[in-house]
């Protein structure tokens, strides 16, 4: 992967000065590639990791649940038109097609656990071409990303060493 | 306080006697005291060692693993140290008798002296150096002698002034790279040139290569695998810096047969064995760790381009360490000691380094800054030490 990519997906607030300087290449020449690569959709978004224990006011969206989603493949579209349906509706947060027992994983975030249950009721389960559904409500996120969420543990080591 | 009668009877050795107490203690013990301080003062790395390296070591306690393991070391262990050698380093040394597992590389550095010297016989060290190189020559008996390395020469050893240091009954050349404190390393051509040297002064070559993994511009060489040197050189490595071990305390040796069976009868009437539980998270690292040594690298890498280059735009000239995880600029336009600007560094803006001085003894020109801190870190002190010089050495830089 792009050295300039790694270090933005790491820490997307690294100044541009500071990459240039860690890459060896003039400012100018960096700002190009970030700009490249916003423009040709390879950088989608710039946003922060939240850990939600620690959001004081959790609304709108406080609930979050994954569901396993059964599919029928169509002819000649496969699994991406039906998972196209799926996927545009605004409380579907990620959808990934997988292997194995169930076909779509998806994340979904809604305001109670009535609400997600709600939209599986009535938008997510009576959808032609959808099986079935099994709805997990998460309850304690303890790593995404590769981030760890929990409280940062302090310096172990001595301040001094040679 | 003790009682005069027993100060008389607590006669220390004339050998450890002779041996300077360090002149940057009280510094040490200065910041070790101080809160809130951004240290880059620190010789180890600040990754916390691979999980699956931790989760091996825990799941050794609850087989049972706790007892002594053979002298040399877990045979398992040594076998995949050759193993390894053989893949990485183009290198074949026999498990059983050539290698053996220390505690920790300054161990090994250690035993190889006091197996090899003889009262008085002298051996060549580069300054700067890691600390402990002049003090374990004079307690394994011999006599430091000093290579002034220099900033002009990228601090690296060289044969005009190998020769230039040289004196008669010289019996080993101590050579580290990447180096503590200046991250230089040597490309093949510049180690042959060192390897002529040794072969014409029919010396003992003993290189510790402990930072061998975190070498960024070129490839690492080990000094054994040079022509003709295998035989001449006491190979020094550990698992502390690579894979960010260091209180595992696991190092290793690897050298002519001979050298190693007298390094381990010294261990083995000293430590017996490493401790057992290390050893079997050391062969963890070393047979799945590849991912995030690869990982590590590319990290420090980067901050070294970020700080070599955020020291050179503050104008403090410094210049670009091939290997290890230390930036060494010069103060020297500053018109104060290492120690002063240290101290007052940590004073005045909570930012600690270590002053060159503890390196060695010409070296009150510079301050070694460790880059194993995070980039958030690195930046901060950049900031203070930025506000520093404008502040009291405005006109200077």
């Amino acid at each position: 992967m792009n050295e300039i990519l790694e270090i933005l997906i790491n820490d997307a607030r690294t100044p541009v000065e500071d990459i240039a300087k860690m890459v060896n290449k003039p400012v100018a020449a960096v700002r190009k590639v970030i700009k490249a690569y916003e423009s040709d959709g390879t950088i989608v978004q710039y946003k922060a990791v939240v850990n939600p224990e620690m959001v004081q006011d959790k609304s709108p969206a406080a609930v979050r649940a994954l569901i396993e989603v059964g599919i029928l493949p169509q002819k000649d579209v496969g699994f991406d038109r039906i998972a196209e349906r799926i996927y545009s509706f605004s409380e579907v947060q990620s959808c990934y097609l997988v292997s194995g027992s169930y076909d779509l994983l998806l994340v979904i975030e809604g305001q109670s656990i009535q609400t997600v249950a709600e939209f599986v009721s009535s938008k997510l389960s009576p959808m032609e071409g959808v099986r079935q559904t099994t709805t997990h409500f998460l309850l304690k996120k303890y790593k995404e990303d590769g981030k760890i969420f929990r409280q940062p543990v302090g310096n172990k080591r001595l301040n001094i060493t040679y | 306080m003790l009682a005069p009668a027993v100060k008389a009877v607590m006669n220390i050795s004339r050998t450890i006697e002779s041996i300077p107490p360090s002149g940057i203690r009280a510094f040490f013990d200065l910041v070790i005291g101080m809160k809130d301080v951004i240290s880059l003062g620190v010789g180890e790395p600040d990754f916390v060692t691979p999980w699956h390296v931790r989760e091996q070591a825990v799941y050794a306690i609850e087989q049972g693993h706790t007892s002594y393991t053979s002298n040399k070391g877990l045979a398992e262990l040594r076998k995949d140290l050759a193993r390894y050698l053989k893949t990485h380093r183009g290198l074949d040394y026999d498990w059983d008798n050539e290698m053996l597992i220390t505690v920790g590389g300054s161990e090994a550095l250690d035993l190889s002296m006091r197996a090899l010297l003889n009262p008085g016989d002298p051996v060549m060290y580069h300054e700067p150096c890691f600390v402990a190189y002049a003090p374990l020559i004079t307690m394994a008996g011999g006599l430091p002698v000093p290579v002034m390395t220099t900033q002009a020469d990228g601090f690296k050893v060289v044969p005009e002034i190998l020769e230039k240091s040289w004196r008669k009954g010289t019996r080993a050349l101590l050579l580290n790279y990447p180096c503590n404190p200046t991250g230089t390393s040597y490309t093949r051509a510049e180690l042959m040139a060192i390897a002529k040297f040794v072969r014409s002064k029919d010396l003992i070559l003993i290189s510790d290569e402990i930072y061998d993994e975190l070498t960024y511009d070129f490839e690492h060489i080990p000094f054994a695998s040079l022509p003709g040197m295998k035989e001449r050189v006491i190979y020094l490595n550990g698992f502390s810096k690579t894979f960010a071990m260091t209180g595992w305390r696991i190092g290793w040796a690897a050298g002519p047969a001979r050298a190693l069976a007298a390094m381990t009868k010294i261990h083995q009437y000293t430590m017996m064995c490493a401790p057992i539980v290390s050893q079997m998270a050391a062969r963890e690292a070393l047979n799945n760790g590849g991912r995030e040594v690869a990982a590590m690298k590319k990290e420090y890498a980067r901050r070294r381009n970020f700080i070599v280059a955020s020291l050179n735009e503050l104008g403090l000239d410094c210049h670009v360490p091939q290997g290890a995880f230390y930036a060494f600029p010069s103060i020297k336009k500053l018109g104060i000691s290492s120690l002063d600007f240290s101290k007052d560094l940590l004073e005045k803006e909570k930012v600690a380094l270590v002053p060159g001085t503890a390196f060695g003894s010409q070296c009150s020109d510079y301050v070694r800054i460790s880059y194993a801190s995070s980039y958030a870190n690195l930046k901060e002190a950049c900031v203070r030490i930025r506000h520093y010089l404008e502040t009291y050495h405005g006109k200077k830089i």
